[in-house]
């Protein structure tokens, strides 16, 4: 491979934010200065910079940090540090929603007008900021603002991302938010935020307080103190972990039945033992943080408020799968969740419970964190693998499956973030009496999400098979002097179901011999107040946008489908109406049938829901 | 001590069943070569026998019982006893659509005439999806932010319509006909060429093939192999001798004859075809199944041929169009 570079040099501020990165570059052929007495008489073929591919993420981000976009000097340096070659870095950079490979000011706001926000005036903010600061994307103030996908803070809906670029950079978020609080925000004033909050509003009763598993610790310790997590049963699961060894982790977690809570709810036990036994070396274990799924906040409150348990967890994968090496791939929207964790690891490192010999026991670990850069399709576990390879995040074609050629190639176990933390429960208790909470086939506790027109929006955690009348109890039902019209389960790839449904067992089967999913444990509440032809507007919208454009039924059926939507919204149907519903379902079996991967597969599934049951776009009520 | 090493050690043979009927296939072969073995024909876009498999156009894919959704016959590998289907009604919807979405979107007017046939086969019907909305304004496709796009309110169908790039000499980019195959990529990448000067940018209905900051081929690291003119199914990658007389309207394949030689250049003897029309060399290619290029040649190869046609002005110039170096 014969590197072109680009004609660009970067600025001293873009050098200093690539080599924090990469480290001083080591000769004047990537990217040094040039000293003739060495590099003159050395040639470097690049085969030690390539083996850093997966740096080019976190590089493209320190750059976007530091000058606030991708400039072709920087992207140009970036691809002479890792010898990557510059169409490549620059059709990964332009991959993603927080990359931008076109000048954008220092000072962002993404503000998010996705569901659970549009049901508590996310529309309303957006007019007005464009009253207030302009239109979407302009930037003569020397900030701009952003609509943006669903930002996983729905219990605090409406929300909004900051983000601050330069040698200073910051990111944060603030939730609920009001346009007056944008605009002083991007005018850089002074502002208050509101107090925070833990998000899970079981913790705030001492009653329900008591029945938590996942949640136990959530608004009780301090978040980065290490002693704290540990005065609260932290790290006795590890422990347990070593008394039993590698095959009899494994076997506890079969024996408990915990299926994954990603979405597709494999075996986890099955997957671990997997992994393995596979004789190529080495392993990887990665835990699934990047939560895009509209509505999903679960994990976030796991992240903030309990950072070490994600840690620990992780690390008894690793344990039990023979990994040395663990990544959490973090949804790049949650700042606070970055830092918490960062520090968590660090002061686990400190502690001898990372390393080379994680706490005396004669094993090594060591967990690397890798922040997304906005793309949902990279939560899809092949296309997350690429992410942190550096390429771009594509779902890979499965067969072969991770648990054989995963990360790097190589045997790899992925699990969500909560399906991890279940394995603490699962040591603490034991496996059979794990089996016994729930019902037979769905074992445990799990999150829900519940957000949209509830009292109190939130993350529950409940038995599997609660009854979702039950769950919305425990959020206050719906909101006063208002009536239940529809309830969305499982996100954007989920589907919509009726005050009917308000019996349903929330386990595994049952939602399947109802033809619903549970998902990532969404449950969006949608009162007679809100438009349900525009969610469903808003949700077709989210899958054209978050398509990867890999395969033609996806990339070109989201767009057909959300076009198919707006003509019937605005009654300008090609043919009738129903050839319209024809159209669309036939879109919907190609995406579901014929695309690549799980989005594709399910870019219909809520549009179509929402189509069967309720009378949408018909010119009554909506 | 010398053991004779078989270079192709016999491959075992799989059994499975194709509609219906037994099919024995060596291990490792892919569902289309079990159809193809059978005479079943399976369409294919993405697909070329020279490439890697990037299974991602999906015209191609068939029912494996057992499986939740529909497998690509390029990729998919056959396994003992599998049971495929590649004419229920699932598949025959599935590949219609998917000739539809494309053919509503991309211009499909130069690919094989076997698009056109398995259109009509399968019944596509491209134009129910509204009238196409204008091309879009050179360059304004290459800036489109990732994950965001205007509403389509206007009624009319999005299609990747845009202005032709021509930026050098040798040949030109017409991204309107482009479906999005990564067979340039490839060609340009690992596959063949090694140079890298493209990748797929953007995502979604937005994705593009494109160099850095979609700079023009000039200032990029194309080395103008044409080798992904050699695998674009479409048209979209083209001579910029056959798009300037598409252009004239004197492309004409009928009056155009197929020289076969050997590339004069140096000492690796790739196999290559001249193209010619009224006695002017008007592209060159190399043939697919051939073991030395593969269908690959070097900028020499494919474009260094004007010499030949350097003839002493004879009074008036046969050529009305010019040396193609001077043409358009
Ligand atoms: C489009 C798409 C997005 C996904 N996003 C996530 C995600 O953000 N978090 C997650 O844990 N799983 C996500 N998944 C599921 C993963 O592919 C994978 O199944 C999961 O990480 C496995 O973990 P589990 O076995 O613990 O559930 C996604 C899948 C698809 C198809
Ligand atoms: S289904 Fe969509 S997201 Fe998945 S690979 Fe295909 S284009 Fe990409
Ligand atoms: S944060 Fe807005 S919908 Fe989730």
């Amino acid at each position: 491979m014969d590197l072109h570079p680009i004609d660009a040099e970067p600025t001293a501020g873009e050098r200093e934010a690539v080599d924090l990165v990469l480290g001083p570059p080591e000769s004047g052929w990537r990217g040094g200065e040039w000293r003739p007495e060495v590099d003159g008489h050395v040639a470097f073929g690049g085969r030690a910079e390539r083996e850093r591919r997966h740096l080019l993420l976190p590089a493209l981000q320190a750059l976007q940090e530091r000058a606030g976009w991708i400039t072709r000097g920087g992207l140009g340096y970036v691809c002479r540090r890792l010898a990557v070659p510059p169409a490549e870095a620059y059709g990964v950079a332009s991959f993603y929603g927080l990359l931008s490979t076109e000048p954008r000011p220092p000072r962002v706001a993404h503000v998010c007008d996705d569901l659970a926000c549009r049901t508590a005036g996310a529309l309303e903010l957006a007019a007005e900021l464009e009253r207030l600061v302009g239109p979407e994307g302009a930037t003569e103030s020397g900030s701009a603002w952003l609509r943006s996908p669903c930002l996983g803070r729905c219990e605090r809906a409406p929300a909004a991302l900051f983000e601050q670029s330069g040698a200073d950079s910051y990111q944060w978020s603030v939730a609920p938010v009001t346009a007056e609080q944008v605009r002083a925000i991007l005018a850089g004033e002074p502002w208050e935020g509101p107090a925070p909050s833990d998000g899970a509003p079981q913790t705030e009763d001492l009653g329900a307080r008591a029945g938590l598993r996942l949640l136990r610790r959530v608004g009780l310790v301090d978040p980065g103190s290490l002693d704290d997590y540990r005065a609260n049963g932290g790290y006795a699961a590890l422990r347990r972990a070593v008394e039993l060894g590698p095959e009899g982790v494994i076997r506890e977690v079969k024996d408990s039945g915990l299926l994954g809570r990603g979405g597709a709810a494999f075996p986890t036990g099955v997957k671990w033992e997997a992994v393995a036994r596979q004789p190529v070396r080495p392993h990887y274990v990665v835990c699934n943080a990047d939560e895009s799924e509209p509505g999903t906040f679960k994990d976030r409150v796991i992240l903030e408020n309990d950072p070490f348990s994600v840690v620990e967890a992780l690390t008894i994968a690793g344990f039990a799968t023979g990994a040395e090496r663990g990544f959490v791939y973090l949804r790049g929207e949650y700042p606070l969740a970055h830092r918490r964790l960062v520090r968590a690891i660090e002061a686990a490192g400190a502690r001898g419970f990372l390393g080379e010999d994680v706490m005396g026991e004669g094993f090594r670990f060591d967990i690397e964190v890798r922040r997304g850069a906005g793309a949902y399709i990279a939560g899809e576990e092949t296309a997350l693998f690429n992410s942190i390879e550096g390429r771009r995040p594509e779902p890979r074609n499965k067969p072969p499956f991770p648990v054989t050629h995963g990360l790097f190639g190589k045997p790899t176990g992925i699990n969500n973030v909560e399906t991890l933390v279940n394995v603490l429960e699962i040591l603490r208790i034991g496996g059979p009496a794990f089996a016994g909470i729930g019902t037979p086939e769905s074992t445990g506790t799990r999150l829900f999400c519940v957000s949209g027109c509830v009292q109190r929006p939130g993350v529950y955690e409940v038995e599997c098979g609660t009854r979702l009348r039950d769950l919305l109890g425990l959020a206050g039902g719906v909101r006063a002097g208002h009536e239940l019209r529809a309830i969305l389960l499982g996100g954007a790839a989920g589907a919509f179901v009726g005050p009917d449904a308000l019996d349903l067992e929330l386990s595994f089967e049952m939602a399947r011999s109802a033809g619903v999913t549970l998902g990532s444990g969404v449950v969006m509440v949608f009162d007679e107040t809100v438009d349900l032809g525009d969610v469903v507007l808003r949700i077709a919208r989210f899958f054209r946008d978050e398509s990867c454009g890999q395969c033609v039924p996806c990339r070109v059926g989201t767009v057909r489908q959300e076009e198919a939507l707006h003509r019937l919204a605005a009654g300008r149907e090609i043919g009738s109406r129903e050839q319209e519903l024809r159209l669309l379902s036939e879109i919907a079996q190609v995406m579901r049938d014929a695309s690549i991967c799980g989005l594709g597969q399910t870019a219909a599934s809520a549009v179509q829901s929402a189509l069967q049951r309720f009378q949408l776009f018909d010119g009554r009520s909506s | 001590m010398s053991v004779p090493v078989p270079l192709d050690p016999p491959r075992r043979l799989v059994e499975l069943e194709v509609d219906g009927r037994p099919v024995r296939v060596p291990e490792g072969s892919t569902i289309l070569e079990a159809c193809r073995s059978e005479g079943i024909e399976t369409p294919t876009l993405c697909f070329l026998d020279t490439l890697t498999p990037v299974n991602v156009c999906r015209v191609c894919v068939v029912e494996v019982e057992g499986s939740r959704v529909l497998a690509p016959a390029c990729s998919r590998r056959v396994e003992p006893g599998m049971k495929v289907r590649t004419d229920s009604d699932r598949v025959r919807t599935s590949r219609r659509m998917v000739l539809e979405l494309l053919a509503s979107s991309v211009d499909l007017s130069l690919a094989s005439p076997d698009v056109g046939r398995w259109m009509r086969d399968y019944g596509a019907e491209p134009e129910r999806y509204g009238p196409p909305a204008p091309a879009a304004e050179a360059g304004e496709r290459d800036a489109r932010r990732a994950g965001h796009h205007e509403e389509p309110v206007d009624g009319l169908a999005a299609t990747v319509a845009q202005p032709v790039k021509v930026d050098n000499e040798l040949y030109v980019r017409d991204y309107s006909r482009c479906i999005l195959c990564y067979k340039c990529v490839e060609a340009c990448g690992v596959e063949a060429q090694n140079t890298f000067a493209i990748a797929v940018a953007g995502r979604g209905f937005d994705a593009r093939i494109s160099t850095e900051f979609a700079v023009p081929l000039t200032e990029s690291a194309c080395v103008y192999c044409g080798n992904c003119i050699g695998v674009c199914p479409t048209g979209a990658l083209m001579f910029k001798s056959e798009h300037d007389l598409r252009r004239q309207g004197n492309w004409d394949e009928s009056r155009q004859r197929v020289v076969e030689t050997i590339c004069p250049y140096c000492g690796v003897g790739c196999h290559v075809e001249l193209h010619v029309q009224d006695d002017e060399i008007v592209k060159v290619t190399s043939p697919l199944d051939h073991d030395i290029t593969s269908g690959h040649l070097c900028i020499k190869g494919r474009f260094g041929y004007q010499f030949t046609q350097r003839r002493a002005p004879v009074g008036a110039s046969p050529d009305p169009g010019g040396p193609p170096e001077h043409a358009g």
